[in-house]
């Protein structure tokens, strides 16, 4: 289960347990060889994670045993009630969405949600949503207008799905429609970027007041794997192609594509998931607070700006 | 003005071109037969024999939609950073580079005013032949850009597109563009001026999940590839053939997600006709949207 960069890190984890096993065993005292040990694993875990390759932070974000949509909904959020249907096309299980209470607060919720093991992730198309997904989710922006309920968005996919009735619906268009319909959302909008953050099918719930994202998540125009095949003419240059695209949290908050960084528990996500969606119900909550302060106008007219002045160009010395 | 001769003097010829023995000929992609070129741009670039349409050069669209004289450049004067430092099997701008001398602007993105049947349009169109049309920070700044002043000057927004998608190089920026794109689009919607949007071969990825297909009114030239995902990668998803005919405008007239296919040759005119149209409706009322509903 364990990532291969975390190999070291396992293996002394085990040395640490079984020198536990032995003094136990034994009724020998090694207190002070385990602190030591200790010591060195917290140093090592540190010294890992702290600089981990972008391609390593892609593997991380897409860990099994990190923290999904659901997990969130079930253990971060109170009297999450899932909304189900898109009332035209069906119910996308890519994409769970609700009311549920944060901190008292009452919200909608609308979460990517990837599985927890294979039988769950086919169920759940491995969080690649159908247009229907995206249906389902303005829905749910038409709800949180009526009804004054802010917005969380918790993003977490490869990616709309590429697939025949997918297309056929108009994958495209629900995409813009999305993206169009949440910049006009007169309430609170929250999105963070809890996994992966693929491409427009992640944007299309991602055009919030303030976006936020986990350490170890990612944010991309496109998958490393999808780029290499295309500019390296070769998918197993995907280490390089998540280098030159810059898309872990640091990189996108120096491009300010993203608005703050979520740190997570030492060892990443996968390895404290408790500790993790605490983290994020802390940033939530702050968030939040702050935008319930600011009128419609002023929400609108604050998400239109985040978004209009994104991009880096120069203007061309006269000749 | 030194700057316009600038971009001039980079441009190719065009008469260089027409005159060589390879530019005077060429075959039809669609059914093979030699075309007179002069013959293939007199007709809209749409082949004589067999009506294929073939890809039009950016200013070559602007002078067939626009009255004569009355385009007014308003992009151009902003060009790309390599914010992220990208190199792939080549340096992100060596390739700009490349491409700003082949094609004469400074990215893949040509907009302006001018009168189309008399009436105030803003022209924002891709140029394929740039990077693939792909859409980074300058493609996206001039579309909202020019979206924004035909806001401010009354203007109907005519978008024609052409793009692969999102420009790779600048990653996440280039994403955002399609937020941008769109959050600009609602200028005119509060200014309640039409968008007419034209897709043309090929129109993929981040630009038809944006902009493209938010038009008030969506026309696709016939037989244009328009997709979210491109067909090899979907063919690489569900690893069986794919119909005929699919992802291309006709399909998607079927599928309910263009208004029209329109023949190039006749999209002035019915550009002209739905403009003229949209903006004869009855009179905006003062106090708009309340619907006031009477005591009991």
């Amino acid at each position: 289960m364990s990532l291969p960069f975390e190999k070291p890190i396992e293996d002394l984890e085990a040395k640490i347990r079984d020198m536990r096993a032995y003094a136990a065993e034994q009724e020998i005292d090694l207190a002070s060889e385990v602190e030591a040990l200790q010591d060195r694993l917290d140093r090592l875990k540190r010294d890992t994670y702290e600089h981990l390759t972008r391609w390593q932070r892609v593997q991380v974000a897409r860990a099994a045993g990190r923290p999904t949509g659901l997990d969130y909904l079930q253990r971060t959020f109170d009297d999450f009630t899932e909304l189900h249907g898109d009332r035209t096309l069906g119910d996308d299980p890519a994409v769970v969405t609700g009311l549920a209470r944060l901190a008292g607060t009452s919200v909608i919720v609308i979460a990517q949600q990837k599985g927890r093991d294979t039988k769950e992730n086919i169920h759940r198309n491995f969080g690649m949503s159908h247009p229907s997904g995206y249906r389902k989710a303005m829905r749910m922006f038409d709800l949180a207008d009526k009804f004054r309920l802010p917005v969380i968005a918790l993003i977490d996919t490869p990616g709309a799905y590429p697939g025949l009735a997918a297309e056929e619906q108009g994958q495209a268009w629900v995409i813009a429609e999305s993206i169009r319909r949440m910049s006009q959302l007169t309430v609170p909008a929250i999105s963070v970027v809890i996994g992966e953050g693929g491409s427009g099918g992640a944007l299309a719930i991602g055009v919030a007041n303030r976006v936020l994202i986990l350490e170890n998540a990612i944010y991309s125009v496109i998958s490393p794997e999808s780029c290499a095949a295309i500019l390296w003419r070769d998918a197993g240059e995907a280490e390089k192609a998540a280098e030159a695209l810059r898309l872990t949290a640091r990189d996108l908050i120096a491009l300010e594509v993203v608005d703050r960084v979520i740190d997570e528990p030492l060892g990443g996500a996968h390895n404290d998931p408790d500790g993790t969606m605490a983290l994020v119900k802390q940033a939530l909550v702050e968030e939040l607070a702050f935008l319930a302060s600011l009128s419609p106008d002023q929400l609108l007219e604050s998400r239109y700006k985040r978004f209009r002045v994104l991009g880096r160009f120069q203007a061309i010395a006269a000749a | 003005m030194a700057l316009e001769r600038w971009f001039r003097r980079n441009r190719p010829s065009k008469k260089e071109d027409d005159n060589s023995p390879a530019g005077l000929w060429l075959k039809c992609d669609s059914c093979n037969a030699q075309i007179y070129r002069k013959d293939l741009v007199a007709n809209s670039y749409v082949c004589p024999e067999c009506s294929h349409h073939h890809r039009v050069p950016a200013d070559a669209r602007v002078a067939m939609l626009a009255d004569e004289g009355t385009f007014e450049r308003w992009s151009g004067l902003i060009e790309a950073q390599d914010a992220l430092e990208f190199v792939d099997t080549q340096a992100y701008h060596e390739r700009l580079k490349k491409a700003r001398q082949k094609v004469g602007r400074p990215d893949a993105i040509l907009t302006g005013g001018a009168l189309l049947d008399g009436l105030p349009v803003a022209l924002v169109v891709m140029d394929f032949s740039f990077l693939g049309g792909s859409m980074g920070s300058v493609v996206g700044e001039e579309i909202a850009s020019a979206t924004e002043r035909a806001a401010a000057e009354g203007r109907t927004l005519i978008a024609v597109t052409s793009s692969g998608g999102a420009r790779m190089q600048e990653g996440a920026l280039s994403l955002m563009q399609m937020a941008k794109t769109t959050v600009a689009l609602e200028a005119l919607t509060r200014a309640r001026l039409p968008y007419v949007s034209v897709l043309t071969d090929p129109t993929t990825g981040g630009v038809t999940a944006s902009f493209a297909t938010l038009g008030d009114v969506i026309f696709a030239e016939p037989g244009a590839l328009i997709s979210f995902a491109g067909p090899r990668v979907i063919q690489q998803t569900i690893r069986q053939d794919l119909p005929a005919g699919f992802q291309r405008s006709e399909f998607l007239l079927q599928k309910g997600m263009v208004d029209d296919v329109v023949d190039r040759r006749e999209l002035r005119a019915r550009i002209a006709s739905v403009i003229a149209l949209l903006r004869s409706g009855l009179p905006q009322p003062e106090e708009e949207g309340t619907l006031r509903v009477a005591a009991l």
